[in-house]
């Protein structure tokens, strides 16, 4: 058996300071929201010809006066991406920018994808992903208030909120940028991260019925041993299909699979270390669950 | 839980069977029309362009009331109540009459059976609404007349968008109303989606005016533009005839000095006052305005009575194509703006494909030999149940029509991934159940009841994720929330059905051996 429980107050502390640094993070340097949040239009770009390089096609999109262009690699040496806010009122600007780099590089320019989000819809687009994520929390709050005692609802929710702030801490730190499909990865990871925990918490509410004598201490390190082969085998294989995806499933689908992958990773540690300490820390005992069940009949 | 009766074996078994088969039409073409369903890819696996536009109505609320005035002046004058001061400010329309006349003006618009303004019994509503403000009266769209002015514009304009894209010939467009002012628009497979972006961009509000330079023409003059946006000209607002009048429009090379025309030919209405418009107007020169620009402005120089025309302008082939075909689809009621636009070409689609399917492949592939190194024989059949798993999601997938998209991909793979999660639960409450109950059946029955509670409670939350996502997301994003939901379902029944039923044979046949698993 390994024990958990020793280090549960260093791992809280290293959680609050996750969380602390996640949430100056957040304040500060804020997110990289990408077009589907801040609106303007997104260019990716094949080209055919390998003179050219991402200095010159810089060079080419910074005189083509769209304000503060982006001009970047993706993937590999032939596929670039290109981002940049809507100005005024252009209604043609794809068409002139073809023009534009058929004239300086020649018919080199395969346009693979176009995106163009106008403020209106990226405004709406925000406020539906908040909705969406504060309607999940709220939701699984709603759920294992029903399912639970309070002590077992606050746990899994305090572990919810560590993983999605950090995880969207980590997105902060190195800038990487928040799209649409960056929100349905949060949501899965609030399904992920509540799945682990339940699983756990299951387990500790069924010891707490069958030992009266154990401390919750002592409990929720047994529970935690019992369920753990479970917890790394799901998480492992959860872990390889997601590398598969990052790896192998192309350039869009990257942030995506990252995002999964920190959730994941968080999730798996929040059910162990802070979902479990919030119990120990409020001193739930088996009085806690037959308590609920008196109350129940 | 390890009993399984005859009855129930054949029906898990026709069961998977069944959406094996629905799956594997996909690959191949039955002649059947139950079988011969296909999972739609999604525009970013198929390319295609993704259109949301958004109707400007103000110039429509503008035109209302501009409307609304001549209509207020005429019908009170007929009451002999004298209205003064009479202006558009901002959509409201103020004007004064005397004080013994107010509340009269105020009471016919707003009895019921009022004449200039409806009223929508099932909304217990106005079209508009009277204010005294004290210094004038103000009259303005209620929320219901606005809504319903809405309405009818959009119903105008998605017709109009909708014949616009079926003449340029787009395989299976897809063409919705969202909200009460937009549109979205789906082609798939499109190859010039700047070509249908300009042509959905313009109104094609067309008009034939006289050039006039005569200031007092009574129905007002405006300055307008050429298309080229140099050169002006003064013409009367007087509409001799406007696009509603054109029964066709076809591009047409014009012999004589080789130019690319447009020739059109109008209804009787239209050609009756182009005949007089023309008789009359001999060496002047009559205005061809689209969208407030002029086209081209010839001089007449004969009486025109056939009721048809030509329209030259400089046009390439293209433009004259284009132009022809946005005067036979029709003006828009209002001008439409893209809000929102994502355009995938098919070769970036392509590859979207094949990148998802090698993750599939290697996910599903990295998931299937875990599983066997960690749990062999209980392993084998965890995998084999995975693979019925995933043809059954695909055989729903299928059964719905449903849309694939490069995230719905994602979220089979993670399917793959999580649905182990339910077998690795009861497995391994089998084991700790073993350490105590030396009877194999007992200990696996009670493995499969033990786990039930957290198996059902894990699938719950990923489920009601799932469930925001779909109403919540969008697009792309929609397509992962389908394939993650579905996912779970098929889970549960391949765990509880399929594993179950292997299990049960298995363990049945080694009920006497020890360290089963």
């Amino acid at each position: 058996m390994i024990a958990f429980n020793k280090h549960y107050n260093l791992f809280n502390i290293f959680s609050t300071f996750l969380i602390v640094v996640s949430l100056l993070l957040l304040i500060f340097k804020g997110l990289n929201f990408g077009i589907d949040f801040k609106g303007g239009t997104l260019i990716e770009l094949r080209s055919s010809d390998t003179k050219i390089n991402v200095s010159s096609l810089r060079d080419k999109f910074s005189q083509m006066d769209l304000g503060d262009v982006s001009v970047k690699k993706f993937g590999n040496d032939i596929d670039y991406l290109i981002k940049f806010e809507n100005k005024g009122d252009k209604k043609n600007i794809i068409k002139e920018i073809k023009t534009n780099l058929d004239k300086s590089f020649g018919n080199n320019f395969n346009f693979r994808r176009v995106e163009n989000v106008g403020p209106k819809v990226s405004a709406e687009l925000l406020k539906s992903g908040v909705i969406a994520i504060s309607l999940s929390l709220a939701i699984m709050l709603f759920y294992i208030w029903i399912r639970f005692e309070w002590q077992f609802s606050l746990g899994a929710i305090l572990a919810l909120f560590h993983d999605v702030i950090v995880t969207l801490g980590v997105f902060s730190l190195f800038g990487l940028e928040i799209n649409l499909s960056i929100i349905a990865a949060v949501l899965t990871i609030v399904g992920y991260s509540m799945n682990d925990t339940v699983v756990i918490f299951d387990r500790i509410r069924e010891n707490l019925r069958k030992y009266s004598d154990i401390k919750i201490y002592e409990l929720t390190n047994i529970s935690i041993n019992e369920t753990l082969s479970r917890t790394i085998i799901t998480s492992a294989t959860t872990l390889l299909a997601l590398l598969a995806i990052y790896l192998f499933g192309g350039e869009i689908l990257k942030g995506f699979s990252l995002a999964m992958i920190l959730g994941v990773v968080f999730g798996t540690y929040s059910s162990i270390y802070i979902a479990n300490t919030v119990l120990v820390r409020l001193r739930v005992s088996q009085k806690t669950v037959l308590r609920e069940e008196d109350n129940n009949n | 839980m390890l009993y399984f009766s005859k009855l129930r074996i054949l029906f898990i078994t026709l069961f998977s069977l069944l959406f094996i088969l629905i799956a594997s039409s996909n690959l191949f073409n039955f002649d059947d029309g139950f079988f011969d369903k296909k999972i739609n890819l999604g525009l970013d696996l198929q390319g295609g362009s993704y259109l949301l536009l958004e109707i400007d109505n103000a110039p429509v609320i503008e035109q209302k009331l501009q409307n609304l005035t001549t209509t207020i002046r005429n019908y009170f004058k007929d009451k002999d109540i004298k209205i003064n001061n009479i202006k558009i400010d901002n959509q409201n329309i103020f004007f004064n009459v005397f004080d013994e006349n107010k509340q009269s003006v105020i009471d016919i618009f707003q009895d019921e059976n009022s004449d200039i303004n409806p009223y929508y019994p099932r909304f217990k509503s106005h079209q508009l609404l009277i204010e005294d403000t004290g210094l004038n009266l103000k009259i303005s769209f209620s929320k219901q007349g606005l809504i319903s002015l809405k309405t009818s514009s959009q119903d105008q304009a998605i017709e109009i968008v909708r014949r616009r894209i079926d003449e340029v010939g787009t395989n299976e467009p897809n063409i919705l109303k969202r909200g009460n002012n937009r549109i979205l628009v789906e082609l798939p497979g499109l190859d010039d989606p700047m070509r249908v972006k300009s042509l959905l961009g313009k109104t094609a509000n067309l008009t034939f005016r006289f050039v006039t330079s005569d200031n007092n023409d009574s129905f007002g003059v405006e300055k307008l533009k050429y298309e080229d946006g140099i050169e002006e000209a003064i013409v009367s607002k007087r509409i001799i005839i406007s696009g509603d009048n054109l029964l066709d429009a076809q591009p047409r090379m014009d012999t004589q000095n080789n130019q690319t025309i447009v020739s059109f030919s109008l209804d009787r209405v239209g050609a009756k006052r182009f005949g007089k418009a023309t008789s009359a107007g001999i060496g002047k020169q009559l205005a061809i305005v689209l969208d407030g620009k002029i086209i081209s402005a010839p001089v007449i120089r004969d009486t025109i009575a056939s009721g048809s025309g030509q329209i030259s302008g400089g046009f390439t082939f293209q433009t004259a194509t284009d132009l022809a075909l946005l005067l036979r689809s029709g003006a828009l009621p209002a001008p439409l703006n893209i809000i929102e636009e994502r355009t995938v070409g098919p070769d970036l689609g392509q590859d979207s494909i094949n990148a998802g399917m090698i993750a599939l492949a290697i996910g599903f592939l990295l998931v299937i030999i875990f599983m066997f190194i960690k749990y062999r024989i209980f392993g084998l059949i965890t995998n084999v149940t995975l693979i019925i798993n995933l043809f059954i999601l695909l055989g729903i997938l299928t059964l719905f029509e449903a849309t694939l998209t490069l995230p719905g991909i994602a979220g089979i793979i993670l399917t793959v991934g999580m649905a182990v999660d339910a077998n690795v639960l009861i497995f391994e409450r089998i084991k700790e159940e073993l350490k105590d109950e030396k009877n194999n059946i007992l200990a696996f029955d009670s493995g499969y009841t033990k786990s039930r509670t957290a198996i059902i409670d894990a699938n719950i939350t990923t489920l009601l994720a799932a469930i925001i996502l779909f109403f919540m997301g969008s697009g792309p994003v929609k397509g992962f929330s389908v394939t993650l939901g579905v996912g779970i379902f098929t889970t549960l029944f391949s765990v509880y059905f399929i594993a179950r039923l292997f299990t049960s044979i298995y363990v049945s046949r080694n009920r006497n051996k020890e360290k089963l698993i």
